[in-house]
């Protein structure tokens, strides 16, 4: 069961040190886990694992491609890599490699990729990443999965580690709102519904799961009762609880940090049109390059804020009504 | 070492060759010249170096071969076959739709492939993956891997020639089937290779040149007590080699191969293998 965070606040704890907690404890019940670098391991905050497990951590340098490949190596006999990059080059520059080396092979490796969409923010446009889960989920059989923040992440790396399959998991480095209660409880491939209302179903990802919940509170202003569902896992999508809000609301928002082409959006707009025709408006990137910024100015230039989503919501809805 | 040892292997690779090229001419076509260069190294391979069970083929403590150059999955097949692996029969459904012989190598696929392979330049990598897990399982095996001197060219082989090198793991073993042709030509007009030797050499690594057609000279290289350092081998080899009609061809990569073709190249292997034993 999910529970959501008595006050929804900017979290102490950045979601690398997150990561690096789970990886540790994960590691210290399963001795398979090893964790793999590409000379990033200050940036995706992974030091500790590697002073606690200098014999399962193996900091490979710059070479994404190899990192994969490799890790790929390790996992056909057995071990369970993690290997974490910004999530840029991981996927970008080790396509072919997590294509081939991992996915063709069905292995089990557990990519993170980090400074998800607009969190790069003064790395800007060469280090955004909004085209990730895109190419991911072009290659069968990965699971994609964007946790809102640090409470899932911890909750998800364990999971993760347990579950035989080639996963990529998409997460910010710093820290993002706290969205869920520390006893909650998450599942892979199901959607977390947050809040339940009638008129319009906001679908959303990572750090657009905060700007979701602000942006039915002021639909609520207008009188306007929004569900708002954390879709979490991208793929496999939640189908089932795609379909049933879309039948009970008529309208759909999807919110993504990412490009509107082969995200968040796609996977669920791929299912209403092959069940239930609705109308689904798209917040999110809108096939663009990323420039540098804070994440403030990002989220505004790009159209990601909560006041965008109201008036995606609108527009919905008045589309279901014509 | 044994004269009676390298007769086996000489008759092997001839065997192997033969498998290979009955099977491409049932399909009506493959990668020939890449495959041919390989037999004589797989023979000795899979004939007394590395370390498998046909019975057993995923043994925890085996010796494990990537195939980097993976669309001459065919010449390892028709090794795999001819060890027992699997039924020899199975050759002729090579790339037939729902065969268990792809043209490239598929470990979900085939009994007795270790790594898939397909896209040049990945298999150094996984194999360095393979390698670092069993050192740390504390096996004693040693993972192979055959990498093209075409597909050296992909620069991700240098990324893990320099991850082998920095973390001086000797329980890989790098094959070069130097063949000096790629799809399009000779690698020396297309993007020459300059000494693989030295290339080798100044990633640190125990480098060493033999004959690839040689069975005897691949086995001493191979079986010798080595430093415990990283290993490279260059087997200087003829794309196409032992098989008539690919020898004298200006473009033997991917050939149509029909079965009159593949006749006349049996007669030829069998005269030529004669002629090695007496």
């Amino acid at each position: 069961m999910v529970k959501l965070a008595s006050r929804i606040s900017l979290d102490t704890k950045e979601m690398r040190a997150y990561y690096c907690d789970a990886l540790i404890r994960s590691a210290e019940q399963d001795d398979r886990i090893i964790a793999v670098e590409v000379d990033v391991r200050n940036s995706m905050g992974t030091k500790r694992f590697f002073e606690q497990f200098p014999d399962r951590s193996v900091n490979c340098g710059i070479m994404e491609a190899h990192a994969v490949g490799f890790s790929a190596g390790l996992s056909a006999v057995g071990f369970v890599p993690f290997v974490h990059a910004f999530g840029t080059f991981i996927t970008r520059r080790a396509y072919d490699q997590l294509f081939l080396s991992a996915g063709y092979q069905k292995l089990n490796i557990k990519v993170v990729g980090g400074d998800a969409g607009v969190t790069a923010t003064t790395n800007g446009g060469t280090h955004m990443p909004f085209e990730d889960i895109a190419l991911v989920n072009a290659i069968p059989n990965y699971t994609i999965v964007e946790p809102a923040d640090g409470t899932m992440f911890s909750t998800l790396v364990p999971y993760v580690a347990r579950t035989y399959g080639n996963f990529y998991i998409r997460t910010c480095r710093k820290k993002v709102m706290k969205i869920y209660d520390e006893n909650s409880l998450f599942e892979i491939g199901k959607g977390n519904v947050l809040r339940l209302g009638n008129d319009v179903a906001l679908i959303a990802s990572g750090i657009m799961v905060y700007e979701a919940l602000v942006a039915a509170e002021k639909l609520r202003q207008e009188n306007i009762e929004a569900t708002v569902i954390d879709m979490h896992t991208i793929k496999p999508i939640d189908a089932p609880l795609i379909v049933k809000t879309a039948k009970r609301c008529r309208a759909i928002v999807t919110c993504e940090n990412h490009n509107i082409i082969g995200g968040l959006g796609a996977a669920v707009d791929n299912i209403v049109t092959a069940n239930c025709l609705v109308p689904v408006e798209k917040v999110g990137v809108h096939d663009r390059f990323g420039e540098v910024g804070t994440q403030e100015y990002l989220m505004k230039t790009l159209k990601l804020t909560a006041d965008d989503i109201v008036i995606s919501a609108k527009t919905a809805i008045r589309r279901k009504t014509r | 070492m044994k004269e009676e040892l390298n007769r086996q292997l000489i008759i092997d690779a001839a065997e192997i060759r033969k498998l290979t090229i009955d099977a491409m001419a049932a399909a009506g076509y493959g990668h020939i010249g890449g495959s041919m260069s390989i037999c004589d190294l797989l023979a000795v391979l899979y004939g007394g170096v590395m370390r498998d069970d046909p019975h057993n083929p995923y043994v925890e403590c085996r010796d494990w071969l990537v195939l980097s150059k993976g669309h001459c999955g065919p010449a390892l097949y028709a090794t795999l076959a001819y060890k027992g692996f699997f039924d020899i029969e199975l050759m002729s459904t090579l790339n037939q739709g729902g065969t268990t012989l792809p043209s490239h190598c598929d470990r979900l696929k085939t009994v007795g492939i270790d790594i898939s392979t397909g896209s040049l330049g990945q298999g150094l990598s996984v194999a360095c993956g393979v390698a670092y897990a069993n050192q740390i399982k504390g096996l004693k095996s040693t993972v192979y891997c055959i990498v093209g001197d075409g597909e050296l060219q992909e620069g991700q082989n240098w990324e893990a020639v320099q991850f082998i090198a920095h973390r001086c793991m000797h329980n890989i073993v790098l094959l070069v089937d130097n063949n000096k042709r790629q799809l399009d030509g000779y690698t020396e007009d297309i993007c020459k290779p300059f000494s693989l030797l030295d290339k080798f050499s100044a990633f640190g690594f125990c480098t060493q040149e033999v004959d690839g057609h040689n069975t005897a000279e691949i086995f001493d290289a191979l079986t010798v007590n080595r430093q415990e350092k990283p290993y490279a081998l260059i087997l200087n080899t003829e794309k196409g080699h032992g098989c008539n009609f690919a020898e004298t061809s200006g473009f033997n990569h991917y050939m149509v191969i029909n079965e009159e073709m593949a006749e006349s190249a049996r007669a030829e292997i069998d005269r030529k293998v004669k002629e090695a034993l007496w």
